[in-house]
């Protein structure tokens, strides 16, 4: 097998000097191959919690861990980055609250829409 | 261009010490990755924030709207035989598009290891995957319009679910398209060798390197990645 000859660096990264060369993100194959494996099964967990019908808070909360692990192990393990160096790692992972608050204030103000349109325009459509 | 990084420069320390050290030496801060790596995950970047826009602008619509919204489960379901299965088609649409990250992860480290035969093959495999997902989009959009659904109402419920549903939909089909070109053109370089013998590209003259295949990598997953929200807050919510 090749595989075992193919992870040189990750692990033993941050202690190497700074140099300009370019690094090649080379893993041994297993690791993809687990990762992927999982991809299915999350993704099937989710279609299942929507094809028994599962309803509340229940079925959002399902859904909302497998779509995050599903995103975990794509930007970790496919894109990479778990073996990047922090200072690209964060400039990424950090931007994106920016849209979690946006998200945020946006829940406030379409509640505060919907309160103004059942008021002046009753409950039902 | 001038390099700005010292050759054989000390050791940087780990974790957050190493971090600050990066982005406060006045010197290149992305150290250790190709330019067109940084420049591409900076791109992904901006495309999150454009994605997450269309996602939350989806939300806003949907919770300020007193009409129920159209149940995503009945009309994104398909009739197999006399049954009708919630979902069908997206669950397919998502397994190909997760089989395409796959055999893309497999195009990049076999790149690296210069086994351009199998490289090849897999980076045609993604394409025609991504084609195969565009194309099963395709079908759902003229389902979707032979019953329909309009930007401005639907028969279902809300009229604002026609309009997410094609724009952000019709967002990703787009960033599918192109990622399907560039994956022909990258297949072709890698097969003429191009990335062996650092040929430079056409259009920014640069030498190539197995480097470009895994900055193509990283927009198809991110592609993916996008796919996974979509499922999980357009279509199971």
């Amino acid at each position: 097998m090749t595989e075992a000859t193919a992870d040189g660096h990750g692990a033993t990264q941050a202690a190497q000097p700074a140099t300009h060369s370019a690094e090649h993100q080379q893993h041994p194959l297993k690791v993809y191959l687990v990762v992927w494996f999982w991809l299915f099964v999350l993704s099937a967990c989710s279609y299942v919690v929507d094809y028994v019908g599962l309803q509340g808070y229940l079925r959002w909360s399902l859904i909302l861990i497998f779509m995050v692990l599903k995103a975990g192990l794509i930007v970790a393990v496919f894109m990479h980055m778990a073996w990047e160096r922090l200072a690209l790692t964060y400039a990424i992972i950090l931007p994106p609250i920016a849209v979690l608050v946006f998200t945020l204030i946006m829940a406030f103000e379409s509640d505060y829409t919907l309160m103004t349109r059942t008021t002046f325009f009753g409950a039902g459509p | 261009m001038a390099d700005t990084t010292i050759p054989h420069a000390a050791p940087r320390p780990p974790g957050l010490r190493g971090l600050a050290a990066d982005w406060a030496s006045d010197q290149r801060t992305f150290k250790n990755v190709s330019w067109g790596k940084a420049m591409m995950w900076i791109f992904l970047l901006s495309d999150t924030f454009i994605f997450g826009c269309f996602l939350l602008s989806y939300m806003t619509a949907r919770m300020s709207t007193r009409v129920p919204w159209p149940n995503t489960s009945e009309v994104f379901s398909l009739h197999v035989g006399s049954v009708s299965v919630p979902l069908l088609l997206i669950a397919i649409m998502t397994f190909v598009l997760i089989s395409s990250s796959g055999t893309m992860v497999l195009a990049v480290n076999y790149g690296y290891r210069r086994e351009r035969r199998k490289a090849v093959g897999f980076l045609l495999l993604t394409a025609l995957l991504g084609a195969t997902f565009v194309g099963m989009q395709a079908f759902e959009w003229s389902k979707l319009i032979e019953e329909g659904v309009r930007p401005w109402g639907n028969p279902f419920g809300a009229d604002q679910f026609g309009a997410s549903f094609f724009m952000i939909t019709g967002f990703h089909g787009t960033h599918v398209s192109i990622g399907v070109i560039f994956l022909l053109i990258v297949a072709r370089k890698v097969w003429r060798g191009d990335y062996d013998v650092g040929r430079r590209g056409f259009f920014t003259s640069r030498k190539g390197s197995y480097d470009s295949v895994e900055v193509m990598g990283l927009y198809w997953h991110f592609v993916d990645l996008v796919w996974v929200f979509i499922f999980a807050f357009f279509y199971l919510w």
